[in-house]
């Protein structure tokens, strides 16, 4: 099997010599290749690991658990905040996320399929808010969570992020290939303006759409600088900034730690693994556009 | 006529009530605090007091006087960010670059491969760099198990003041590795296979290839992701607070960044006013970069 490849790809170019450097370059390419892998993993595999050893063994070096149990699992879920965090970060991204999808494609969809005055200052000006680093905006908006009581409430974890500049673009971008035939077809048909949106234009970008819902969930799970200025109260923490309660003034917990890392992460890569292909290519095809 | 006209109008309508709420939205949360950060970078802004005098540019003095004194933390947070930029993004590209040509050139497990360096990308910062800190403990830590395993001196990595960055940069580079791979991949494919092929034929070896066709034509990529990268790394923070052990840029301010000094600042001592002079000096930095990839990209990009 892996001559006939070979032959396929390089048989017909190239002499006997060539082919047997060509089949040395590969074999050190998986070599590095599958050392780098181990790299990435092994952290991984070693969080995992910690998470199941008895506080006991944490000390010991042994990469395996010895003793392996749940204890930590019990603790963390039974004896900390750690499911309210987890809860707390569900409720923010599942908000915002919902919330990103529906206006990105609807601001994305009027950008790109509608003439009206004004229309290029106002995609300037979104575009022009990409420019801006966040951690700029974490003192205004502080400020303003301040003085309007938004403080440890959802919204004001996820007000800054419920419409996006990145994704609004993503969308004007695709909703640009739904052809205009179509929806002026469906128009002299009596479908309603939004009606054309949300039935004509909103099917036809579904793999766009996905490919933003995923990375603006995983942008919001994960998100940390804002979430840990504007909540203070210990049951309105999400998952990260909650995570940093495990290590006190005078020790770390580091096998509640690496458990609740566990529990945070593991939901995440099985996602990762599904959606593997989707997930990958959106970014290569976002990531060079943007 | 006048029919016509009016559906114009309507549609007109319509596009304007779609875009209400957004408009409102980028105008009240986006571009309004823009300016507000702007107001508070002239005034000596604590929030626990009602008096928010305006100072002109004493914030911005205050941080430059700073600047030049080589041990404030003003002056570390500056060099540090720049070492994590100056270390992190050319590392970055160019163990990213080494593994994408290897990617493309091996025919099975790619997807496989290209999933795994891709993991740590997807995972919170805060949850990496937890166990990145396990990992570099002194004595019990992996790193240190594997290093007395194999016969070497230990180290005390985060610890350390001359480790410290280096540690913590390493984990940046790791964490970001996959999305630079993928990035260079997709870059790599859109390059015609027929200018190898023309290269091979006037006799280039592989190395030729690298330097004379792979690189030149992957230069927009190569921008972009400089460009990417760069930004990233001036705005390093939550590793830097989650791995160092008061979450101050320790030990000895040696991995104190300009972020993490510009929270220290505002949410620790309130003095929001400096804060937001901090904020402008990188937003402009950050601005620059960005304008000079416009003008790299545009001169570049035909061949």
């Amino acid at each position: 099997m892996a001559v006939s490849v070979e032959q396929k790809t390089h048989g017909s170019r190239y002499g006997i010599g060539q082919r047997r450097s060509e089949a040395i370059v590969k074999a050190i390419c998986y070599f590095f290749l599958i050392l780098g892998g181990i790299t990435m993993v092994v952290p991984f595999i070693w969080m995992i690991a910690t998470s199941f050893k008895p506080a006991s063994e944490i000390y010991m070096g042994n990469f395996f658990p010895k003793a392996a149990s749940l204890d930590n699992y019990r603790e963390v879920i039974l004896k900390t905040l750690f499911p309210r965090w987890y809860l707390n970060s569900f409720i923010c991204a599942t908000l915002s996320t919902l919330s990103v999808v529906f206006f990105d494609s609807l601001v994305g969809y009027t950008l790109a399929k509608y003439d009206f005055p004004g229309k290029n200052v106002i995609f300037v000006l979104i575009l022009g808010t990409l420019m801006v680093p966040t951690e700029m905006l974490v003192i205004p908006w502080y400020i303003m969570s301040v003085d309007l009581h938004w403080a440890d409430t959802y919204w004001g974890i996820i007000f800054p992020g419920v419409i996006t500049g990145g994704g609004i673009f993503l969308m004007r971008q695709f909703m640009s290939g739904v052809p205009n035939d179509l929806i002026d077809a469906a128009r002299i048909d009596g479908v309603s303006e939004f009606g054309l949106y949300w039935r004509v234009a909103l099917p036809l970008v579904k793999p766009a759409l996905a490919a933003l819902a995923i990375f603006n969930f995983l942008g919001n799970w994960n998100a940390y600088i804002w979430p840990l200025i504007v909540s203070s109260a210990r049951e309105m923490l999400t998952l990260p900034v909650g995570l940093a309660y495990f290590s006190g003034e005078a020790s770390t917990d580091w096998h509640l730690i690496m458990t609740a890392n566990t529990l945070s992460v593991v939901p995440l890569l099985a996602v990762f693994v599904i959606f593997q292909r989707q997930i990958i290519e959106g970014i290569a095809l976002t990531g060079l556009k943007g | 006529m006048f029919k016509k006209l009016s559906l114009r109008r309507r549609q007109q309508l319509w596009a304007y009530a779609f875009i209400l709420i957004p408009l409102f939205f980028f105008l009240a949360i986006r571009i309004g605090p823009t300016l507000f950060a702007l107001n508070v970078s002239v005034r000596e802004w604590n929030i626990l007091s009602p008096e928010k005098p305006f100072v002109g540019l004493a914030n911005f003095e205050r941080i430059w006087q700073d600047f030049q004194n080589p041990k404030s933390v003003v002056r570390r947070a500056f060099q540090n960010t720049f070492s994590y930029v100056i270390i992190g993004v050319p590392t970055q590209l160019v163990l990213a670059l080494a593994i994408a040509l290897m990617l493309d050139r091996i025919t099975r497990l790619v997807s496989l491969f290209r999933a795994i360096y891709f993991i740590p990308f997807v995972t919170s910062t805060v949850a990496i760099s937890w166990v990145w800190r396990w990992m570099y403990q002194p004595r019990f830590g992996p790193i240190n198990l594997l290093l007395s395993f194999l016969g070497l001196p230990e180290q005390n990595f985060l610890r350390d003041p001359d480790q410290a960055l280096l540690s913590i940069v390493a984990v940046a580079i790791w964490q970001g590795l996959g999305f630079a791979i993928i990035i260079f991949l997709a870059g790599l494919k859109q390059i015609p296979q027929m200018y190898y092929e023309a290269a091979r034929i006037d006799g280039a070896n592989r190395w030729q290839l690298l330097r004379r066709v792979t690189l030149p034509l992957l230069n927009p990529t190569i921008v972009y992701l400089v460009v990417l990268q760069s930004i990233r790394f001036l705005r390093m923070f939550t590793q830097v607070i989650t791995m160092t052990r008061q979450g101050d840029g320790g030990p000895l301010n040696s991995t104190v960044t300009v972020v993490l000094h510009m929270y220290r600042e505002g949410f620790g001592r309130y003095k929001m006013g400096s804060a937001a002079a901090l904020m402008v000096v990188l937003f402009l930095i950050i601005m620059m970069i960005t304008l000079a990839q416009m003008r790299l990209l545009t001169r570049r990009v035909e061949y």
